[in-house]
């Protein structure tokens, strides 16, 4: 039998993520591989335009989920708009973008209608009529193959970068786009945000960045900082971290790279003792060329590295220093 | 305020992690450390009770070893903890894990109910706000900051790309921690002296059974993802491998 997927796309100011992209594209390949329809739904207050934009996509159809109550953003609800919609239009499959906005309402939404979220997926296979999603496990040492044994909906959001933007297929006719007004009463909605906004302007932009040398807990103690300074210095780059380095104040929030910092793709990224959660990871990915200097052999950065050093990066960073000294005259 | 600080036992940080030999799990002999967030979620339910009193209470849900997460707990500061005991509690999943903990917490009323905002181990990121679907309460989450307000609370939210929220909330509410939020305190003697007499509750698991199900979510198999890339290992001594960086970065990568 042919199961709908949906895939909700998020939308911030008008403007779709590219990781809702990715998201299609995950769906558009689902389909290929199951031969189930594929649907879309935006969801918000005036966002039709966001929805005229999905349909010119590979799309069965696209819905328009409207109140505006859905503005600003509140988990309560978002929730219960895809309570009542998903009530009205069954899927078997709902895929949405593993954005914090999605993480801060699914697993809600999945507890309400009593079924489940399979969160942070990179990947998917179908054999024998069965469909498994694979998911980062262990701050991506392994990654899991995960059945779902419910009856549906079953949620499944995706990480950044799992699939490609640039992939999603255009139709040859627009999809119909269907508005679906949801009814949201005044109670229900409990939280009251108010502006987003940001930290005093940040002072160091490393999307500009040619050369990043990166620093993460493997640098020990505040103290170190220096040496990989030292390096940046030697090979005229700028110096960044991972988080638990600017949760520490050793470097200020500003050279924080990934999920919740900045996203660079410098044309090298030089990572000392960073073992590559999945949070840095999505930051510098795109990078051109990666140096990953760890002591641990399994870190997950060694997944994406170019060059890799399994080492003592105090060890190996000083000659590095001098080498690059010597090289450069 | 009365609030209640989940707490998960997860492999230490850098503790090389072998599969079992089903390819289900990973191999247990290893060591364990309380989850990052989670500290982090104490350590503000610690410093909210020095603010506005109270009473914080630890729960995990884990096999014997886990008890150690809570002892370090009391040992902090917590005033009393619940320790949901037994081996099954690895394998469930965060649908599961919460309806355990509500189940567990049936006869206490929290002001505020804190989890780390995800696991080392599985990464849902969703206990925390199963949880509160559960109770029936307001949620928010990756929490940078937490104020009381005549009306409930005023959390700082943590959105992607450097970007902020304040959002107000009424009480009951349960809160999912970011890392960082504050400065963790270390155990003294004297905590650790006292955590010996401070109350430990433990629930089996058929005391809570009939509050879960079956997971909806189940692990085929688990193992080491394939590699994406063709990364080149630079091997020998310091000084030759430093060399040989210096090479690919000039010939190479050609950056200096």
């Amino acid at each position: 039998m042919a199961e709908t997927i949906l895939v909700v796309v998020e939308q911030r100011e008008g403007k779709l993520s590219r990781v809702s992209w990715e998201t299609i594209a995950a769906g558009q390949a689902i389909v290929t591989a199951t031969g189930w329809t594929l649907e879309a739904a935006v969801i918000g207050s005036g966002v039709s335009a966001i929805a005229s934009e999905v349909a010119a996509k590979n799309v069965a159809k696209v819905y328009d989920i409207e109140s505006p109550k859905l503005e600003p953003y509140t988990p309560d609800a978002f929730a219960h708009a895809f309570e009542e919609f998903l009530g009205k239009h069954p899927a078997k499959l709902v895929l949405m973008p593993h954005t914090y906005q999605v993480r801060d309402f699914v697993p809600k939404l999945a507890t309400a209608l009593q079924t489940t979220a399979i969160s942070d997926v990179v990947g998917f296979n179908y054999e024998d009529g069965k469909l498994l999603f694979t998911r980062q496990m262990f701050q991506g040492k392994f990654v899991a193959d995960v059945s779902f044994a419910g009856s549906g909906p079953c949620f499944v959001t995706f990480q950044n970068g799992s699939f490609r933007a640039d992939k999603v297929e255009t139709a040859a006719a627009l999809a119909p786009v269907e508005t679906v007004n949801v009814d949201i009463p005044d109670n229900i909605v409990r939280n009251r945000p108010q502006e987003v906004f940001k930290e005093a302007k940040q002072a160091v932009d490393l999307t500009q960045a040619e050369i990043i040398v990166s620093v993460g807990r493997g640098i020990k103690e505040q103290k170190n900082i220096d040496l990989a300074k030292q390096l940046a210095d030697a090979i005229g780059g700028e110096l960044a971290a991972s988080r638990p380095i600017c949760d520490n104040g050793w470097l200020p929030m500003d050279r924080q790279i990934g999920s919740s910092g900045q996203t660079v793709a410098p044309k090298l990224y030089l990572a000392l003792g960073i073992s590559g959660a999945i949070q840095h990871l999505v930051g510098m990915k795109g990078s051109r060329s990666i140096i990953a200097i760890n002591k641990d052999s399994e870190a997950p950065i060694f997944e994406i590295a170019d060059y890799a050093v399994v080492g003592n990066l105090f060890d190996i960073v000083p000659p590095l220093i001098e080498e690059i000294k010597k090289a450069r005259g | 305020m009365k609030i209640l600080v989940c707490i998960k036992q997860v492999p230490q940080k850098d503790a090389p992690l072998k599969l079992n030999d089903a390819g289900t799990w990973i191999r247990e002999d290893v060591s364990y450390e309380v989850n990052e967030p989670d500290a982090f979620a104490l350590e503000e339910a610690l410093q909210q009770k020095q603010k506005h009193s109270g009473e914080v209470v630890a729960i995990t849900a884990g096999p014997v070893r886990a008890s150690q997460v809570l002892r370090e707990a009391l040992a902090k500061g917590a005033d009393r903890a619940i320790h949901l005991e037994d081996d099954a509690f690895v394998g469930l999943d965060a649908y599961n894990t919460a309806r355990a903990i509500a189940a567990a917490i049936k006869d206490d009323k929290f002001d505020l109910i804190f989890t780390g905002l995800q696991s080392d181990d599985y990464g849902y990121a969703q206990t925390g706000v199963i949880l509160a679907q559960i109770l029936g309460l307001p949620h928010a989450t990756i929490i940078m900051q937490i104020e009381k307000t005549d009306t409930g609370i005023r959390v700082k939210r943590e959105l992607e790309a450097g970007f902020f929220q304040y959002v107000d909330l009424p009480l009951p509410a349960v809160l999912t921690i970011q890392s960082g939020i504050n400065k963790l305190r270390y155990a003294t003697l004297i905590g650790i002296k006292q955590a010996k007499t401070k109350p430990l509750r433990k629930v089996t698991l058929p005391e809570v059974q009939s509050a879960m199900g079956s997971n909806l979510q189940k692990i085929e198999k688990l193992y080491v993802p394939q590699k994406s890339k063709n990364t080149e290992f630079l091997e020998g001594p310091p000084a030759e491998v430093a060399r040989k960086l210096v090479e690919k970065l000039k010939n190479e990568l050609r950056v200096i």
